[in-house]
């Protein structure tokens, strides 16, 4: 009995914890206004069409043989017009994805939306 | 008088066969199960050798089978041979714990067979390169649906043929039940970033990709440990281990870790600093319980059993010697100083590999190989050697690897703290690269000889039962 109500106890607080999480505790203070919001939602999604998680990290998600691309925007050695050359035409070892201007522009602007959150990560 | 007893005994034996042959009759679905489980290790190990290779040689099928691709594919591969390994096991041992039929027959085929076509299907969308584009679960969204679908027939057989009982359950019974529950949990949560509540805040969908994948690992871990624990009790014959106080709190530890230990992964990430703080008071305090456990358990078993049992024995060794490397480098990744110098270097991916390759995989084939041995000893006997030989150099090999990891992750710190630029990382990092691709090709032949002699070995004691029942 003590070991059922260990484990119900342990769950309801692992429900509780979760709703805090996805609420309180993910607050974000770096909202996009409308425009640039759905621009940031485009870039996100071809993000995730061009499955570019498998080579760069945001926030240490995904692989390592590219770049972290969390703060890319804002490093002066990267920066906007290094990451739109990379888009262009592709690099060593990432494939060119015939990306157009307008897809470009929305990677690049969800990029940038992403750096501004990386508070945390710029204290480093 | 004695003619009549020994007609009698001869008669309670034969009904004895029968009724263990009707009990056991699910044994085929295991072994396909089986031999699945370890299709998808091998095939998974051959995309990573692929992927190492893309590290060494940038241009190599760089435009036919990109590391965009070959990189969800290895991963997959490799997760789908975990939970399919450990699924493989239970269909093996639930008619063994309470001696009565699978409750679906049925169930496990269909089971058998939308896996089957999933796997199918998100092998066929990454080479065609529709990606969902997340960590881990990389396939379109859609293909996560029937994931959890083909979990239906296996949930089902799992508690109603075991129907526990949580009161006296054994420790491993709450462990599988515990795995397969936080597996839904988990698959459906890893999905909320369809909603755009979770998807159009970066901080509230990496902090959740981090908790529902981190838990989902936490879920297999469950099921895996609970095949451990249960093969375990079978070889020492000791049934006391796995009702204890000490296996108890070993698995509500577990249990917490499983819940929010994920945090240590989501230090660098902006959200409430409770987050992190829950997640480091927790951390990683699992892996040496189960060590603990493993070294008890290793000192109830006499050396004719350790003889016997001798290559589940040593596959379980090796486990433990791994739960040790492992929680150090648990234990120094999790403190959050230092973590902001090995997050998202090569550092973490030699803790996965130690715990996916060297922990789950080394109990995985310990349950295999059990399994293998109940079949008929005699055949087992004569792969014996080449098994120890397979056993001995994907250990070997993977010291090497993860050395080549941790070695890999310290020149990217280094890298960093001199402000150094991608290029110039990836060009200093070749030797260790290479160091990493090579070892992991001898992983790679290791774990092929294991799978192979396991396969023939499974196909040799059932073309005998089939022609014993003919």
């Amino acid at each position: 009995m003590v070991k059922i109500l260990a484990f119900i106890t342990l769950f309801t607080s692992y429900l509780i914890y979760s709703g805090f999480v996805y609420s309180i505790g993910t607050e974000s203070t770096i909202i996009p206004n409308k425009e640039e919001q759905l621009t940031v939602t485009k870039g996100k999604a071809l993000y995730e069409k061009y499955n570019c998680v498998s080579c760069h990290q945001l926030y240490g998600l995904g692989g390592y043989l590219g770049p972290e691309l969390t703060t890319a925007y804002s490093d002066p050695q990267r920066g906007e017009l290094f990451m739109k050359a990379l888009l262009q035409a592709g690099g060593r070892r990432m494939p060119n994805f015939h990306f157009n201007e307008n897809e470009i522009s929305a990677i690049i602007t969800y990029l940038k939306y992403v750096d501004a959150t990386a508070v945390s990560y710029k204290k480093k | 008088m004695l003619m009549q007893q020994q007609s009698v005994i001869k008669k309670n034996k034969m009904t004895t066969d029968l009724t263990k042959k009707q009990i056991y009759a699910s044994d085929k679905i295991a072994r396909s199960f089986l031999i699945l489980a370890m299709s998808y290790l091998l095939f998974g190990l051959l995309l990573g050798v692929i992927g190492g290779f893309q590290y060494i040689l940038p241009s190599f099928l760089k435009n036919k089978l990109s590391f965009q691709q070959t990189r969800p594919l290895h991963v997959y591969l490799v997760i789908t041979w975990i939970f399919t390994g450990a699924q493989a096991g239970l269909y093996y041992y639930l008619p063994r714990i309470c001696q009565r039929k699978l409750y679906w027959e049925q169930g496990a085929k269909i089971h058998l067979l939308i896996q089957i076509l999933v796997s199918v299907f998100i092998v066929y969308s990454f080479f065609m390169g529709q990606f969902g584009g997340r960590e881990y679960l990389e396939f379109p969204p859609w293909l996560g649906a029937f994931m959890l679908l083909s979990w239906f027939p296996f949930v089902i057989n799992f508690f109603f043929t075991l129907k526990p009982n949580y009161k006296n359950a054994p420790v491993y019974v709450w462990s599988w039940s515990t795995g397969i529950l936080f597996f839904f949990i988990t698959l459906c949560e890893s999905y909320l970033w369809l909603i755009d509540y979770f998807h159009s805040n970066i901080i509230r969908d990496v902090t959740v990709q981090w908790k529902a994948l981190g838990s989902m690992v936490g879920s297999w871990n469950m099921l895996v440990y609970g095949t451990g624990m249960y093969i375990m009790e079978k070889m020492s014959g000791d049934t006391k281990a796995c009702r204890s106080p000490l296996a108890f709190f070993f698995y509500f530890l577990g249990l917490t870790n499983l819940m929010f230990n994920w945090g240590h992964h989501t230090y660098i990430v902006p959200a409430a600093p409770w987050v992190k703080t829950v997640a480091y008071i927790i951390s990683m305090t699992e892996l040496l319980i189960l060590g603990y456990i493993i070294m008890q358990w290793r000192k109830t078993m006499s050396q004719a059993q350790k003889n016997y049992h001798i290559i589940p024995y040593r596959l379980l060794s090796f486990a433990d010697g791994w739960i040790l490397l492992n929680l150090i480098l648990a234990i120094i990744i999790s403190v959050p100083a230092w973590n902001n110098y090995t997050h998202g270097t090569h550092i973490t991916v030699a803790h996965a590999m130690g715990a996916t390759i060297g922990i789950n995989t080394m109990l995985l084939f310990a349950s295999v190989y059990y399994i293998i041995q109940q079949e008929g000893q005699t055949f087992f006997e004569k792969k014996r050697k080449i098994t120890g030989t397979g056993v001995f150099i994907t250990n070997f090999a993977l010291l090497l690897f993860w050395i080549a990891m941790l070695g890999t992750g310290l020149l990217k710190i280094s890298s960093k703290l001199n402000n150094e630029a991608f290029y110039t990382l990836m060009q200093k990092s070749q030797p260790w690269f290479k160091f990493f691709t090579y070892s992991g090709i001898v992983v790679f032949a290791g774990l092929f000889i294991l799978v192979v002699t396991a396969i023939s070995l499974i196909r040799e004691s059932s073309a005998v039962r089939t022609l014993t029942s003919e």
